[in-house]
């Protein structure tokens, strides 16, 4: 009898702590659930969002500011956000204004993007176009834009130096970077896609790869997602994606993994290979800047919500039309900005 | 007064060579007997005094013409490949920065370097049957040179319609060339080097054989002598003292032409072929460094190194460090190429390209900084024209650097060409006329025995 009450007693002392750990989850859950349900129940089509071909995107509803506060820990959902936008000139616009001139580190070597016409030995694309609106805000009609090309790893240490003002290169978001540099809100949306004959059996990032050699630049987001998910491909890496598609049209390799926006590129220059299936990672592009030039961050909001505004006839739109349509189609609009303040 | 065998005949049949044995031991027991023997193998030891002597000056001379016919011109040739290959290489570049269309200029030099290259293999191929590793860089070379042209012509048809996919089979044709083509030409080049080592030696290799059978015929004939003046009393039989005059002169003759052969080729070793291979590399540097600069501008940055350097950038650093040494002024110290080839060359005429190469080196290194400072800043423009612009270019200065060596290049092989055939004229009639002097010793050994041998009659 005195046996059972001490066991009693002990179990009593057991369940305890127990106890009022499910009682602490339980709250926690009821507070948390409807927050996070009621994120999803956010995900609905509004207007000038990515359509199906990149159905596999978030999609994001205009304006609507995330109920996050202002230092949040940085997630893959939350890192497209940035300041929002305003016209003020803080130091750092006035140091542009001062010195006369915007320079901008580009890329010279992406097809459409950002890369210099043999022809008129000027650059142009995409990147440069938007590059040369946002110079055209802040310096006026025919601004002086200085490009300057930047390889891929040295975007962040030109920016930390200063040696450039921003970098608008195609350079994927992500919470890794923005604990370096500072990013705009994302204007254009893309991901890792596959690029392969048009009559390869290759259709996807999925099975369809086994036993095919894959070929992807070396140290890039791609190469990482290949050896994370091989699917039975060989891979092969090269210095620059561009080689890829010379390895594909050698016959040294059957399909290429790289950014969507790349792979375009790619496309748009040999026409018998084509994208295939969807993007399978979630990559925004952003402008990126100097960490503390906070007003300059501002300010390029300001000047890529002007950018997106204006339905088909933005400025995005157009640029969309004279460089992407013919290999990235079906892109109804821009992307939406997202803010965390 | 004939010796006959006084063995009285056995009862069977003897050969011949058992009989003849007997008759020579028989004669051998008579003085004149004695003396036709002693004549006999005089004759002999001076006959093949005389045919070794021959036919080891002849190897000789044969290696040394193959060292200035055969083996000194394969390998010029295979350092003209070798050229010409970085050369095609520096052009086809060249050409991409020039626009969307090339130069005549630009195409012809690449067509013509192309061509060389390909003439030179047919030479090379048709002249490699005594080495297996020649013949195998050779039909490596046979066979990536088309695959290089195609991989050129594609980058220039998609240099044409303005695609950014020419500049990458370019940089994909420049990395064929870097690591399939350049050392196969390279393995050649050392192939051919060795065989021409190989002619120096057996060229310059001492004929003992031949001074040692000149020794022991002389020696014998003194002997001879001796024995006759021991016997006679009389010192001077013409007939041997001529066989050991000629004999004598005819092993002077073979030591002294052998000398002055091994002294030229090893001069025209020395002061031509070293200086040939040292100028040959610097002239390969330099066009490997040409083209790394114009790649840098084709690239654009596209490639980088471990440690995030541009990757052309790196590799003209390291080809210029190779020519004329670490510092971007003044002398080029020892262990870098324009530093061995002003030590080895040997006269003024010889070192005055090579200090005038330098100096043009120096002002290449200059200009090129500017430019890297242009194209830092975002200038391309500029930096292009600091590259391949006709006036105050790196251009011009690779030019001139290319004219410096090229004239110390015809200067050494020049010299390389006077010393070995100083060298070869060295032993020309040494072969004959051992053989006519030691036919004619022998004949007067016989002929001196014979008159020693006439007083017994």
């Amino acid at each position: 009898m005195r046996v059972r009450a001490r066991g009693l007693v002990n179990l009593r002392a057991v369940l305890a702590p127990v106890a009022s750990g499910m009682g602490v989850m339980a709250a926690a859950a009821a507070v948390l659930v409807p927050a996070l349900g009621g994120d999803a129940a956010r995900d609905t089509p509004g207007p000038g969002r990515v359509s199906p071909p990149a159905a596999t995107h978030r999609t994001y509803v205009p304006g609507t500011a995330q109920a996050a506060p202002a230092l949040a820990p940085c997630t893959a959902r939350t890192a497209a956000e940035s300041l929002r936008p305003s016209t003020e000139d803080g130091a750092a616009v006035k140091r542009i204004k001062e010195k006369g001139q915007l320079v901008v580190g580009v890329d010279q070597n992406t097809y459409r993007w950002g890369y210099r016409n043999p022809a008129t030995g000027e650059l142009e694309g995409f990147d440069i176009d938007l590059a040369r609106a946002i110079a055209e805000d802040i310096l006026g009609p025919h601004p002086p834009v200085v490009f300057k090309a930047v390889p891929t790893n040295q975007r962040i240490p030109a920016l930390q130096k200063r040696s450039v003002d921003m970098v608008v290169r195609t350079m994927t978001i992500n919470c890794v970077r923005k604990q370096q540099v500072a990013f705009s809100t994302s204007y254009f949306q893309a991901g890792q896609q596959v690029l392969a004959p048009v009559a390869s059996k290759v259709t996807a990032f999925d099975d369809s790869l086994r036993g095919k050699r894959v070929c992807t630049a070396a140290g890039s987001t791609g190469e990482t997602a290949l050896r994370a998910r091989p699917h039975g491909a060989q891979v092969l890496t090269v210095p620059n994606q561009l080689d890829c598609l010379v390895r594909l049209q050698l016959g040294r390799a059957d399909a290429v993994v790289t950014d969507s926006a790349l792979a375009a590129a790619q496309a748009a220059q040999d026409p018998t290979v084509e994208l295939k299936g969807k993007p399978f990672t979630d990559e925004s592009y952003g402008v990126a800047m100097n960490k503390d030039d906070t007003d300059l961050v501002r300010r390029v909001n300001k000047v890529l919500d002007d950018y997106r505004g204006g339905g088909t006839k933005s400025p995005w739109m157009q640029a969309y039309r004279t460089w992407l349509r013919a290999d990235l189609p079906g892109i109804s609009g821009p992307p939406s900005p997202q803010y965390s303040d | 007064m004939s010796t006959t065998s006084v063995s009285p005949p056995a009862t069977g049949r003897r050969t011949a060579w058992a009989e003849g044995l007997d008759e020579l031991r028989a004669a051998a027991r008579t003085e004149p007997g004695r003396l036709r023997v002693i004549g006999a193998v005089l004759a002999l030891l001076v006959v093949v005094f005389g045919t070794v002597a021959a036919w080891q000056v002849t190897n000789r001379a044969a290696a040394a013409d193959d060292v200035v016919e055969h083996s000194q011109p394969l390998t010029a040739d295979a350092a003209s490949i070798y050229r010409s290959l970085a050369d095609a290489d520096t052009t086809a570049a060249a050409g991409f920065l020039t626009g969307r269309t090339e130069s005549g200029a630009i195409r012809d030099r690449y067509a013509a370097d192309l061509s060389t290259a390909s003439a030179l293999l047919v030479k090379a191929a048709a002249n490699s049957s005594g080495s297996p590793a020649a013949r195998a860089q050779i039909a490596r070379l046979n066979s990536g040179l088309p695959r290089y042209a195609g991989l050129v012509e594609t980058a220039r048809a998609n240099n044409r319609q303005g695609l950014p996919l020419g500049g990458a089979y370019l940089r994909y044709a420049n990395e064929r060339m870097r690591t399939e083509l350049l050392p196969a030409a390279r393995a050649l080049y050392d192939a051919e080097t060795d065989r021409l080592a190989a002619d120096y030696r057996a060229a310059g290799a001492r004929p003992w054989l031949a001074m040692g059978a000149g020794v022991v015929a002389i020696g014998a004939l003194g002997w001879a002598q001796r024995r006759h003046y021991r016997r006679t009393n009389r010192v001077f039989n013409r007939g041997l003292v001529a066989a050991t005059a000629s004999s004598a002169v005819v092993l002077v003759w073979l030591v002294a032409g052998h000398t002055v052969a091994r002294t030229g080729l090893t001069g025209s070793y020395e002061h031509g072929a070293r200086s040939l291979r040292v100028l040959n590399e610097a002239r390969i540097d330099a066009l490997q460094a040409r083209g790394d600069e114009n790649l840098t501008l084709v690239a654009r940055g596209a490639v980088l190194t471990g440690g995030g350097q541009d990757f052309y950038e790196a590799g003209f650093r390291s080809g210029m460090a190779d020519l004329a040494g670490g510092g971007e002024h003044g002398d080029a110290g020892p262990g870098n190429r324009l530093g061995a080839a002003l030590a080895l060359a040997d006269d003024e005429a010889g070192r005055r390209p090579v200090r005038e190469a330098l100096t043009r080196v120096r002002q290449w290194q200059e200009r090129h900084g500017a430019a890297r400072a242009a194209d830092d800043k975002g200038d391309y423009e500029r930096a292009l024209a600091k590259v391949i612009g006709p006036e105050g270019s790196t251009g011009e200065s690779f030019d001139r650097v290319a004219a410096g060596l090229q004239r110390a290049l015809v200067h050494e092989q020049a010299e390389f060409r006077s010393a070995a055939d100083a060298g070869r004229a060295a032993l020309r009639g040494l072969a004959v006329g051992a053989g006519v002097l030691a036919a004619a010793g022998a004949v007067g050994a016989v002929l001196g025995i014979g008159r020693r041998l006439a007083e017994y009659r």
